[in-house]
């Protein structure tokens, strides 16, 4: 007698696991840390873009110059690391949506894709990072 | 006013086809599924479309209605009708096999895709599971539930329309209720088919599917459960 609905005791189901490979399983799991990389990387953009807005209106009332702006930045410590980590969020950020967009509007995907944005996140990170080490340095 | 007539265009025809016309006595209380029962039975004999209940549990009646997608069993005229007109067209979303008649294969199809189905984990000669009404668990499947299949969800979908890999509303729905289904058996299978940009990470979270079910559940916010679910899974390493 065949089994069916609720009764149907586990061991009788084809075994899911098993059909699905262990490098697609992979390939999933890293689609899913992408996903939770940008979200997190956005949480952390929402707050860094708010200061540095904030901080820019405050600092430029009345005209500013580049040599005030480096004496402020200068030998900063604190300027260093909150522009340091705006730079890594960007370098996160950006590559994650940028291939998603590929994806999306262009069909583009695969291994191609995936090497130009590794790409893109470590043009954003060397380019960032040498401008805020030039800044507060 | 018994004048009162209704301009009703219906889709005739397949893939391509045309609008063509008919004019229905206006009645009280009608709905749009009367509507479309008129023509078949009075003028246009060889019309195809689905009903099956009439009242709002099958899931079979949903068709394009001035543009949007509706159960048309419960969907009176009057909530539906500009200017005394009514353009009844099938389900976007789907392909057409004649008339408002849609071929709906894909659309479950994609629930099974998302691993839709209960994996029980009990036999015949255990007891009946126990659930409590309160758990968090429970409550949220139970905000899910109620779907009929009608595909309203899924013809309301902008991303179902750019990218047909998507699992869609309902398929992505189904599986959050299972997912919060504490006697199934096979949680991390699901997990893994529901992640990624075929499942609920291509959500963007337009809301249309909320807009438009007519049984008021919210899909976003079940696939909004599922991306949560997705990512904890990922970071703990049982994707
Ligand atoms: S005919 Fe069953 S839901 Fe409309």
């Amino acid at each position: 007698m065949k089994g069916v609905g609720p009764t149907t005791p586990a061991a009788s189901q084809p075994p899911l696991l098993e059909k699905e490979g262990r490098s697609s399983r992979g390939a999933v799991r890293a689609e899913v840390l992408l996903w939770l990389a940008q979200r997190a990387s956005a949480a952390v953009l929402g707050i860094a873009v708010l200061i540095h807005l904030a901080t820019m209106s405050y600092a430029v009332r009345g005209g500013i110059s580049a040599a005030e702006i480096l004496a402020r930045t200068r030998g900063s410590l604190g300027w260093l690391l909150f522009y340091g980590v705006f730079v890594l969020a960007v370098a996160v950020h950006v590559p994650i949506g940028l291939r998603t967009i590929a994806q999306e509007w262009a069909g583009w995907r695969g291994a191609g894709l995936d090497v130009i944005v590794v790409a893109i996140a470590f043009a954003l990170l060397a380019l960032g990072w040498r401008a805020v080490w030039a800044v507060c340095a | 006013m018994s004048a009162s007539l209704l301009q009703v265009r219906v889709w005739r025809g397949g893939a391509t086809g045309a609008f063509r016309s008919y004019e229905v006595p206006r009645r009280e209380s009608q709905t749009v599924l009367d509507v479309v029962t008129y023509i078949q039975r009075r003028l246009e004999p060889g019309l195809a479309y689905r009903f099956a209940c009439r009242v709002g549990m099958c899931g079979s009646c949903a068709m394009t209605v001035n543009g949007v997608a509706r159960w048309t069993c419960r969907t009176h005229v009057a909530k539906a009708v500009v200017h005394d007109t009514l353009e009844i067209a099938p389900l976007a979303n789907l392909p057409v096999i004649r008339d408002l008649v849609t071929d709906m294969r894909e659309f479950f199809d994609k629930w099974a895709r998302a691993k839709g189905r209960f994996v029980p984990t009990a036999t015949r000669r255990d007891d009946f599971a126990v659930v409590c009404p309160d758990r968090p668990e429970r409550r949220a499947a139970d905000a899910a539930i109620e779907c009929i299949g009608c595909g309203v969800c899924y013809a309301s979908c902008d991303v179902v329309r750019w990218n047909p890999a998507y699992l869609g509303p309902a398929a992505l729905n189904r599986a959050w209720t299972l997912v919060n289904d504490v006697r199934d058996g096979d949680h991390r299978t699901r997990l893994a088919a529901v992640a990624g940009d075929a499942g609920c990470h291509a959500c963007h979270t337009q809301m249309g599917c909320t807009e438009r079910c007519p049984k008021e559940i919210a899909p976003t916010a079940s696939i909004a459960g599922l991306k949560r679910a997705t990512a904890r899974a990922a970071v703990k390493g049982e994707l």
